[in-house]
């Protein structure tokens, strides 16, 4: 049981997949204009990251190893159908804040790197439960991030405006996100990484 | 006309890397060296044109017809994918020494999210290039928007290389070392880029 929640709780700080593995970083930092769309590209992430982890541990054993690659990202990808199609139908507005980046969760790294480093070796439970520690992990470094580029930005959290005026329209755009995304690093190796 | 507005805005005014984000891996993994830089930049540009091109008439005439469009991002990664595998076989028979500049460089590029993403939004955005109507592309105007996207990737991944070979030699505090101080030095580079805006 303990092993358990390890799976889970370890892609939350120790294996964060932005900070730390350094992956999936074009959606990190495209879509985190404003916390409300970080917060559902990282969910986003988490639905496909769970169902394909779980697909994948499910019929490893029957990929030959020389086409494992092809096959996994076809798997991915029919997830990521899913998802666009049920985004299409019931949350059209952030389908399109989100644009590209929905589609080309396909070729983020993260899921693929946990298909080939977790779920092929592993039970389903077991990979349903890291693939939702990482998305976890993987939305809470997406929303902070979005947070703070919205507060410096437009002086709000979530849409609701607490300081009157324009903010910093840098960074909402291309060069705050880097900036923010450098800065949250360091702290992060500062406060977080032993 | 209408194509130097294409190649102008895709290169300076919308560059793929640093102001659409799109190829950020690749972007930070291999431009510590002005060398490998290159190389990627090339494989980059010869993949993405021919991708674009392959994914632009497959979208027309295969997936549109038959009401397949929701296939897409299946259809067009695996195209990618085969493809990538393609030019890796007829460049080790064909020109071995360009195969020897690129080849290391050439099964990145299948989950380089840039070329996926440039086939993607190319079959689905409607541009608009110097104040002229926003249209889809049409197949001349979608090759050159690839390949001057391209160029653009290159450019701030050689530009960056260069920064990043001199950040070497600099005494950085101990935790920006490594990747933050790359970020900061991507914002401030993009922030240089924001002064295109509005030209096209």
């Amino acid at each position: 049981m303990n092993n358990r929640l390890q799976t889970f709780t370890r892609g939350l700080v120790k294996e964060n997949p932005t900070y730390v593995l350094l992956l999936g970083l074009c959606p990190t930092l495209a879509t985190t204009t404003s916390a409300i769309n970080g917060l559902s590209m990282g969910l986003a992430t988490l639905f496909v990251l769970v169902l394909s982890n779980m697909a994948i541990s499910a019929i490893a054993r029957f990929v030959p190893d020389k086409v494992h690659i092809p096959v996994y990202i076809v798997v991915i990808a029919t997830f990521v159908t899913v998802l666009q199609l049920l985004m299409q139908a019931y949350t059209p507005a952030i389908y399109s804040a989100l644009g590209v980046f929905i589609p080309l969760i396909v070729v983020n790294c993260i899921v693929l790197g946990r298909a080939e480093a977790f779920a092929n070796k592993h039970g389903i439970l077991d990979s349903a439960l890291d693939g939702f520690g990482v998305g976890v992990g993987f939305i809470i470094s997406l929303t902070v991030l979005g947070m703070v580029r919205e507060i410096l930005g437009t002086g709000s959290v979530f849409g609701w405006k607490f300081i009157t005026g324009d903010g910093i329209l840098a960074f909402v755009m291309a060069p705050g996100a880097f900036l923010c995304l450098g800065y949250l690093m360091v702290l992060f190796n500062k406060y977080l990484k032993k | 006309m209408e194509y130097l507005f294409i190649i102008i805005s895709a290169i300076f005014v919308n560059n793929i890397m640093l102001a659409q984000f799109l190829g950020t891996c690749p972007f930070i993994g291999v431009s510590n060296k002005l060398s490998t830089a290159t190389g990627m930049s090339m494989a980059v540009c010869f993949v993405m044109t021919l991708a674009t091109l392959v994914t632009y008439l497959l979208n027309k005439y295969l997936l549109l017809p038959f009401g397949l469009d929701f296939l897409q991002t299946i259809a067009f990664i695996l195209v990618i994918a085969a493809l990538v595998q393609m030019v890796e076989i007829v460049l080790k028979k064909v020109s071995p020494s360009l195969y020897q500049a690129l080849g290391i460089y050439l099964p990145l590029i299948t989950t380089n999210c840039a070329v996926l993403g440039v086939a993607i939004n190319v079959v689905t955005k409607q541009f608009t290039f110097g104040g002229g109507p926003s249209h889809m592309l049409n197949l001349g105007e979608a090759v050159v928007y690839s390949f001057a996207t391209a160029l653009g990737y290159g450019l701030a991944m050689v530009l960056f290389a260069g920064l990043r070979e001199h950040l070497a030699l600099n005494d950085v505090p101990k935790d920006f070392r490594g990747v933050p101080i790359a970020f900061i030095t991507i914002g401030i580079l993009a922030l240089a880029f924001m002064g295109f805006s509005g030209i096209v």
